[in-house]
């Protein structure tokens, strides 16, 4: 076990305008197939990866954020949100489509802070 | 001391890379070990050999090519970024090579620090 | 922590997000970063208050490549690449704000 170590990703960025939101995932599935710590951070625009009832088809992409809710089958448990990102956005805990931890700026960032790996995409 | 460092971007488009170049070199001159460079998303695109920049500018790909046959630098490139994009055994420059972003994850759980360059 | 921040002020918000959220450690400012630690910018301000709070370091390279090296605020310190390089080893981890 001394192999395990605490890898926070930090999502700032919204999905489909770029690819950092998708290919943040990727990584995510990885990192918990290598039974390490993991915890999702979902702050400024990274929120709306977390949109309910997001429609692709006329986009022709790959519509992702069923991912999200398959991250539980992962061991991926520990998402987190900040309050004043959805604030922000007019976003509460019922417009996502996962269950998550809102947390304040301040509580986000102790929490950055006690982990072992930071990845920002 | 072992580094791990995640290029995210391209050459040339971004900084990114000429950073994290610099970097590779400061750790060394400090006789520090650069366990790895991982390249993933647009980063992947550091890694062909196709790239002819003008002969004023720094030829980017060449430098990573060179730090990694100098130094024994393992230079990975994310395996499904890379074929998303075009890069593949083929146009791959010397001292690359492409696997899974396992090695990625290995490098945040062996380095002592991973060191993150992108936009 | 290390907080590493590679984009102006005026154009990302990666450095309000890292002010807003981290509670304290340090801030290294690279690439286009390096303009919010110039004198009489309009984040210069936020720089000083985060003084405060965080130690705050700018890339000499990328301030004398922008022609800023001259404008430094005082108390940020500046450091070159290996400054950089010892700055995350005296970190136990550091954070790119991409």
């Amino acid at each position: 076990m001394s192999n395990v170590k605490k890898f926070v990703f930090v999502n700032r960025k919204a999905p489909y305008g770029t690819i950092y939101a998708l290919e943040a995932l990727e990584v995510v599935l990885i990192t918990a197939a290598f039974d390490q710590d993991v915890s999702l951070v979902f702050m400024d625009d990274g929120v709306y990866q977390l949109k309910r009832g997001q429609q692709t088809q006329a986009i022709e992409n790959k519509n992702f954020s069923p991912v999200y809710r398959a991250l539980e089958g992962y061991d991926v448990e520990k998402l987190y949100v900040e309050r004043e990102a959805l604030a922000a956005r007019a976003l509460t805990e019922d417009d996502l489509l996962v269950p998550v931890t809102v947390l304040s700026s301040a509580e986000l960032g102790a929490l950055i802070d006690s982990q072992d790996v930071v990845l920002s995409f | 001391m072992k580094f791990g460092i995640l290029v995210n971007e391209g050459p040339y488009q971004h900084q990114a890379s000429d950073t994290a170049y610099q970097f590779c070199k400061a750790v060394l001159a400090k006789g520090w070990q650069v366990q790895r460079v991982f390249f993933y998303h647009d980063g992947v695109n550091n890694a062909t050999k196709l790239t002819e920049p003008p002969q004023d500018d720094r030829n980017i790909v060449q430098r990573w090519s060179r730090l990694a046959e100098e130094h024994d630098i393992d230079l990975v490139v994310c395996v499904a970024a890379a074929l998303r994009r075009g890069i593949r055994e083929d146009n791959l420059a010397p001292g690359f090579r492409i696997s899974g972003l396992g090695q990625l994850v290995e490098s945040g759980i062996q380095a002592d620090r991973l060191v993150v360059f992108g936009d | 922590m290390l907080h590493i921040i590679n984009k102006s002020p005026l154009e990302r918000s990666a450095l309000d997000s890292c002010l807003r959220t981290a509670g304290g450690g340090a801030i290294l400012l690279i690439e286009d970063a390096v303009y919010a630690a110039t004198r009489g910018h309009a984040a210069a301000a936020r720089i000083e208050e985060a003084l405060a709070r965080f130690a705050v370091y700018a890339l000499t390279p990328d301030l004398a490549a922008r022609g800023v090296a001259d404008r430094l605020i005082d108390g940020v310190t500046p450091v070159d690449y290996g400054g950089f390089v010892e700055l995350v080893a005296e970190h136990p981890a550091s954070h790119s704000w991409l």
